[in-house]
């Protein structure tokens, strides 16, 4: 095996906590008063009980490959941006030695060094300046990068006028066309809609066919899925495990607090907003929460809402997807009555639905379920912020009783006619 | 292809570090490019401002210096003596204000994406360099309308702009690392830039003070420590010709002193640099 393309070897990085209230940097002042104090008293200490030791990362080793995708998962705090700060030389370690082969790139946030003065064009040249590109080099991927944006029309536009998900787009078509020999990327496709999700996805995996690496963080788990052939699970600045990003997003799904198969979203909707999805559970045969479901019972996926304007037309969607095989399928409200729900006008108020899972065609493993509201054609209307998590037990499957493998996104029991029938 | 090795480690030197900015030198282009482009947006007069301002305190030193009736030396009018030092002058204030300033306000690149933070206090000076010598139009017509032809010393005129660059970076570089961490420094540098106009030779000539017999010896050699003396003076006697007494010993003063800011600057700048987005 060749030789790693990142080594780190025992990294740990410790802050400074201050527990007084106030700003970060110190001032002259403060920095004398203690020197002096310090004359005085020989326990100097003193000025330093309200600061803290936290120790972000703890002893982190790990090894990459060239051309490995690599996720990072862990709840907050767990160290992940730390970590990837550290790679991308904006931190020092505390203790410990990183090895680094080749250039690296890295979005961290979307559109950092964008000026919102400046026009999409005048930013393409800034941000790949930043990022370490040569002018001739922007200048010769200029159209590409353009091209992968989609904001061709926009150009001469200041980004401040830019939509959102146009931002982000321009910020990571800029960095993915840096040819880096490691890219790293946070959580930062969040923002784009979901088309332009899968085009970044798969620009990750063609940076990676050529040879490069992608590190990758974020806490939606089917992304990681989609994307990572190999995770490290941190927790509490440690790494936990490393491996299979399967098993990985199994260990973090059940790991420390118990999965409760529940999101809420409690928060004050924007005032503009017509609809806002409040809440998305998956319940076991008895219709309780549950996060994890056997193929032997029945479970469903409940989602409420808030209709805060009256209207027509409102549909709800839920994405299923299996967090190794990728998206199983979409089911929209109005599939059940198409006529009907077509037309249907809404009066403000919360609703409740529930949908059965198939359970007799899905394969056991890790689901997310994503739940989003949109007027068909016409406007995203709310897109739930969390991903829910299950489980599916397969207990009762032939393939279940013969404990054999088999490979493919769904699991469907097909009824075997024989036709035909020669003796030789 | 060839690939370049990155160590990281705690309290070890970048090795790469100047190869980095090598590698990173569209960046000096792009940030001052940033900035000019940026600076006059929603403004009236725009580009005009960068004639405006070294006009009204060239005309305010002017008015100053008449009214102490500061001696004059033969054959030069008052607006190209002061004209010839207020240029300077405002590069050096400008520069090292606004680098001093420049971690602080790009404190959000400095804490998403490495680069040789060395670049952004540079690039600073890079665009009060390029008003510099926008302004220095302005010294031409002055020299135009009394019909002044410089002797050949002019062709020095690059060497004392270069030792106004390494004065306004050496120090720039020294308070912006240290404004990093000690907010003191927003409320110090206007103050000290406010004081460098009374103790720069702008409205009156270093002769003027040398040739004195009220003005003690020590205050002359405090007075020569000035770092802008020595630039101020270069600067005049590259320009005015003969009618200017170049005092070389306290040139040599002024000089040092900028060479100790600029390697204080890079020192202190180097040894703090890899804190800075922890801190800021």
């Amino acid at each position: 095996m060749s030789e790693p393309l990142i080594k780190v070897e025992s990294v740990s990085k410790s802050f400074l906590l201050k527990h007084q209230q106030g700003t970060p940097y110190s001032t002259i002042r403060e920095t004398f008063t203690a020197q002096v104090k310090g004359l005085f008293r020989r326990s100097a200490k003193n000025n330093f009980q309200d600061t803290e030791e936290f120790w972000a990362l703890r002893d982190v080793s790990f090894d990459i490959y060239q051309g490995e995708r690599i996720g990072i998962i862990g709840r907050n705090g767990a160290g992940k941006s730390t970590l990837l700060k550290i790679l991308s030389r904006i931190i020092t370690p505390t203790k410990g030695r990183i090895t680094i082969e080749g250039r690296v790139a890295s979005l961290l946030e979307v559109g950092t060094g964008f000026h919102p003065e400046l026009t999409g064009r005048e930013n393409i040249f800034l941000n790949g300046a930043i990022l370490g590109m040569q002018k001739d080099e922007i200048t010769r991927k200029f159209d590409e990068i353009v091209d992968f944006a989609e904001v061709e029309r926009f150009l001469d536009t200041p980004v401040k006028r830019y939509s959102s998900g146009m931002y982000v787009r321009l910020a990571f078509a800029v960095a993915a066309h840096l040819e880096p020999e490691i890219l790293i990327v946070d959580e930062v496709l969040a923002v784009g809609d979901s088309i332009f999700q899968k085009k970044c996805l798969g620009k990750m995996e063609d940076v990676s066919k050529a040879g490069r690496t992608v590190l990758f963080v974020s806490h939606n788990m089917a992304t990681i899925a989609a994307l990572c052939n190999k995770t490290i699970l941190l927790d509490k600045g440690q790494v936990l495990a490393v491996g299979e990003t399967e098993k990985m997003i199994h260990a973090y799904l059940n790991s420390g607090k118990k999965n409760s198969g529940e999101n809420m979203d409690d928060s004050v909707p924007d005032p503009e907003a017509k609809l806002k999805i409040r809440r998305v559970r998956i319940l076991d045969q008895n219709l309780q929460s549950n996060a994890e479901v056997h193929n032997e019972t029945k479970g469903f996926i409940e989602i409420t809402f808030e209709v805060l304007k009256d209207g027509r037309g409102y549909d709800l969607a839920i994405h299923l997807t299996h967090l190794q095989h990728g998206p199983i399928f979409t089911t929209c409200l109005k599939d059940s009555d198409i006529t009907k729900n077509d037309v249907r006008s809404w009066r403000k108020g919360i609703y409740t639905y529930r949908i059965e899972l198939p359970l007799s065609i899905l394969r056991d493993g890790d689901y997310s379920v994503n739940a989003s509201a949109a007027i068909p054609k016409v406007e995203v209307l709310d897109q739930f912020k969390y991903e829910t998590n299950f489980y599916l037990f397969d207990t009762i499957s032939p393939v279940a009783i013969t404990t054999e493998g088999r490979g493919g996104a769904i699991l469907p029991v097909l009824e075997w006619s024989e036709t035909g029938y020669q003796q030789r | 292809m060839r690939i370049n090795r990155i160590i990281i480690e705690p309290g070890k030197e970048n090795s790469n570090y100047w190869k980095d900015i090598l590698n990173y030198r569209s960046l000096f282009y792009f940030l001052a490019w940033r900035d000019i482009l940026v600076r006059y947006k929603q403004t009236a007069i725009g580009l005009l401002w960068s004639v405006l301002r070294p006009v009204i305190t060239m005309l305010a030193m002017c008015f100053i210096g008449w009214l102490f009736d500061s001696p004059l030396p033969s054959g030069i009018p008052r607006l190209l003596l002061v004209g010839a030092a207020t240029l300077p002058w405002q590069f050096f204030a400008s520069s090292f204000s606004e680098a001093s300033n420049s971690l602080v306000t790009n404190a959000n690149l400095l804490s998403k994406i490495y680069f040789p933070r060395l670049i952004v206090p540079v690039s600073t000076v890079i665009v009060c360099l390029i008003d510099f010598l926008i302004s220095f139009l302005i010294l031409a017509v002055i020299m135009l309308y009394y019909g002044f032809v410089p002797d050949h010393k002019i062709v020095f005129l690059p060497l004392f702009l270069l030792l106004a660059i390494i004065t306004s970076t050496g120090a720039g570089l020294y308070i912006a690392a240290l404004n990093v961490k000690y907010r003191d420094f927003k409320y110090i540098v206007p103050f000290l830039v406010q004081f460098g106009v009374y103790v720069s030779p702008i409205a009156f000539n270093s002769a003027d003070i040398y040739n004195s017999e009220r003005i003690l010896p020590i205050l002359k050699f405090l007075y020569a420590m000035n770092p802008l003396v020595g630039v101020i003076d270069g600067f005049r006697w590259c320009i005015l010709g003969d009618a200017i007494q170049f005092n070389v010993p306290a040139f040599l003063i002024s000089v040092s002193i900028s060479l100790f800011f600029l390697i204080l600057g890079i020192w202190y700048f180097r040894k703090t640099e890899k804190s800075f987005a922890d801190i800021i």
